[in-house]
């Protein structure tokens, strides 16, 4: 079974280009206008797009996506009508779409008939902040079954862990660049050399940063000791800033780091 | 599954990457000072000479008169220092995080029973120390906050979400996995990832173990009941542990049904909760059906939680405990009852066990003994009781 996440970085390693990964969080404000997000970012060089299923207390995130996500919920969005915004974004875009989302949604939704949701609906991975390593279990035979990626994390405290979760990694390994929640920081000073040299010996599958990236220059520095970057909060913040008209901003935003790491 | 902390299904280690390091660094701590015989004759010293300890174990005759039913003892832990249980654990996990080398403590805290308690372990350790609380418990626990600030220690307000204990829980995590190295975090119940159920419960268990021998030596047998309240559960998980394999020992925990299990403002997470993965454990919790985590409520700040410790969530199933739901009018009551009764006023928390025992109470014979874990003070919540009833106090 192949998946978009394989062939889409196959792709961008022919062409010597770094991924471009961007998140929104799913109905903030609402539905259409995260749909419209999403293609914005797309259709200005994201390679993949991670797609935030807002949860009640989501303890991996800094205040930007905390505020997101409750301005997410009280618009009434679940997980269902998310499904749905999916549905209808593929008709759009076969790029890779990945859920992020806390394990609660998954375990309460029910792990067989989420992955079998997520199949149905295209989408390729998700990512799981709050399950480590050693708790893959809970949805590994679904996702596997399905053929949907659970993307593992590395933190800059995983050290004499990093081998052992890339040497299982699929699709792409989530490095998170410092140490704390989500959210875009003015610098990040971890020695990404020391994080991912145990990983580069064994290297399964790409690597890409993300946490705190906030801009385009960022995104390039950042870019040149991984395969490609993650940026959340300052599309989030945008959104926050501007509502339903965010797509213009984002798209815009999207181009200008597309454009930083193309150079 | 990952078998490690586990109570059948309940339990784990559900925390992002960035913590396991410490979280494994801690499990390691804590399994080589448990056993270590200077480590424990320092913590034993510290419960005996600063916490007051052994708290007494007091024939509560009049009450039992009164009711007509079983013999009912009260396990005194609201004598000990800082005036609740939790000082136990604060002393054993403040002084493990010591050992660790560690220089900044963090805490959550509900009604600020556990914050104080920190704080002041913090004091007399000589550690730097954060709490975290809920902008609206600060309100309704203003005394408790001053205090903490007395004490040396910041307190952190927290507005996010229902600004309550589940609130301070989440930021507390967000800043231990921003200080992973040089912060431990003092998490105040016998919930949370792998290792802290069974820590915090260890270092609860000597109120379990102190009641048995107590009351061998009044009585020259085992009770037949011990009550406690249950909010994430520690002081109860400490009083019914050493009880366990005493299988004709019937154990019950009291939980807050706030307004009542029938109305939306309860924090009954044993009558009404489902299994979810919150807070670094799978456990039972107040949840919808999309597994948002479900505000709650009750007029007590400290079982003001959405969830149970993974421990008691397995005595439920199995059924090994008992659990029952008790509302803020019967909280009340019984904090009433008892102050007037035995000259004792209770904490708001543990005046819900105060309702559940002497509910059970009146269902025993009078050969029968009754014990129930006082497991805080009610000076703090006197405001608040005053509030309740709709006495204004000039003070506040």
């Amino acid at each position: 079974m192949s998946n978009r996440i394989d062939s889409c970085f196959a792709a961008l390693a022919k062409q010597n280009k770094k991924a471009l990964i961007t998140f929104i969080t799913a109905g903030d404000p609402d539905l259409e206008s995260s749909e419209k997000n999403v293609l914005a970012m797309l259709d200005n060089g994201a390679d993949i797009v991670e797609i935030g299923v807002p949860f009640s207390d989501p303890i991996a995130e800094g205040p930007t996506i905390q505020k997101a996500s409750l301005r997410a919920l009280e618009g009434g969005v679940n997980l269902d009508k998310i499904f749905k915004m999916v549905s209808s974004l593929r008709k759009k875009t076969d790029k890779p779409l990945l859920l992020m989302m806390y394990l609660n949604t998954i375990f309460r939704y029910g792990t067989e008939k989420f992955f079998k949701l997520c199949k149905e609906h295209q989408i390729d991975g998700v990512i799981v902040p709050d399950m480590p390593f050693e708790e893959r279990d809970e949805v590994k035979a679904e996702a596997d079954k399905n053929g949907i990626y659970n993307i593992f994390l590395v933190a800059p405290t995983s050290k004499e862990r990093v081998k052992m979760i890339s040497d299982e990694a699929k699709g792409f390994l989530y490095v998170v660049s410092s140490l704390g929640v989500t959210g875009a920081r003015k610098e990040i000073s971890t020695d990404f050399s020391d994080l991912l040299s145990p990983i580069r010996d064994h290297q399964k599958v790409p690597a890409c940063i993300g946490f705190g990236i906030s801009g385009p220059a960022q995104a390039r520095t950042m870019s040149q000791f991984a395969d490609g970057v993650i940026i959340g909060s300052a599309i989030v913040s945008l959104s926050e800033k501007h509502g339903k008209d965010a797509h213009k901003y984002i798209g815009e935003f999207v181009r200008n780091v597309r454009e930083a790491l193309d150079a | 599954m990952n078998e490690k902390g586990r109570f059948d299904v309940f339990g784990g280690q559900y925390v992002p990457e960035t913590v396991m390091t410490a979280v494994h660094e801690l499990e390691e701590a804590y399994d080589r000072y448990k056993d270590d015989a200077a480590f424990k004759e320092e913590l034993a010293k510290l419960y005996c000479d600063y916490a007051n300890r052994p708290s007494l174990l007091y024939y509560a005759e009049k009450m039992t008169k009164d009711l007509g039913g079983a013999k009912i003892y009260i396990k005194r832990e609201d004598l000990n220092h800082t005036g609740a249980h939790k000082i136990n654990n604060c002393l054993g996990q403040v002084l493990l995080a010591k050992k660790m080398g560690k220089k900044r403590i963090i805490a959550e805290t509900g009604a600020g029973q556990h914050g104080v308690a920190t704080a002041t372990v913090c004091a007399l350790l000589g550690l730097d120390c954060e709490i975290y609380m809920g902008s609206t418990d600060m309100e309704r626990q203003s005394l408790n906050v001053f205090r903490m600030n007395l004490l040396g220690a910041k307190v952190k307000g927290v507005d996010s979400g229902t600004a309550t204990l589940k609130d301070a829980i989440n930021e507390a995590f967000r800043d231990w996995v921003s200080n992973i190295d040089t912060t431990f975090y003092c998490i105040g119940s016998v919930m949370g990832p792998h290792p802290y159920p069974t820590m915090v419960r260890d270092f609860q268990k000597i109120i379990g173990e102190e009641i048995k021998a107590q009351l061998k030596e009044k009585e020259g047998r085992l009770p037949d009941c011990v009550v406690a309240c249950v909010g994430g559960g520690s002081n109860a998980m400490g009083a019914f542990y050493d009880f366990i394999e005493d299988k004709d020992v019937e154990l019950i925990g009291a939980e807050a049904a706030g307004r009542g299990v029938d109305t939306p403002d309860n924090a009954a997470t044993m009558a009404l909760g489902t299994m979810a993965i919150f807070h670094g454990m799978k456990s039972l919790f107040l949840q919808d059906k999309y597994g948002q985590i479900a505000p709650v409520y009750s007029i007590s700040a400290g079982l003001d939680y959405p969830g149970v410790g993974p421990e008691h969530a397995y005595l439920k199933t199995t059924g090994r405990a008992k659990y029952v739901s008790v509302t803020d009018d019967q909280a009340v009551e019984a904090f009433e009852y008892l102050s007037k009764t035995e000259g004792i006023i209770p904490a708001i928390e543990s005046s819900h066990a105060v309702w559940a025992a002497m509910e059970q109470a009146k269902k025993m014979t009078k050969d029968q003994i009754l014990v129930i874990n006082l497991s805080g003070r009610g000076d703090k919540d006197v405001y608040q009781v005053a509030r309740y009833k709709g006495v204004e106090l000039d003070e506040q």
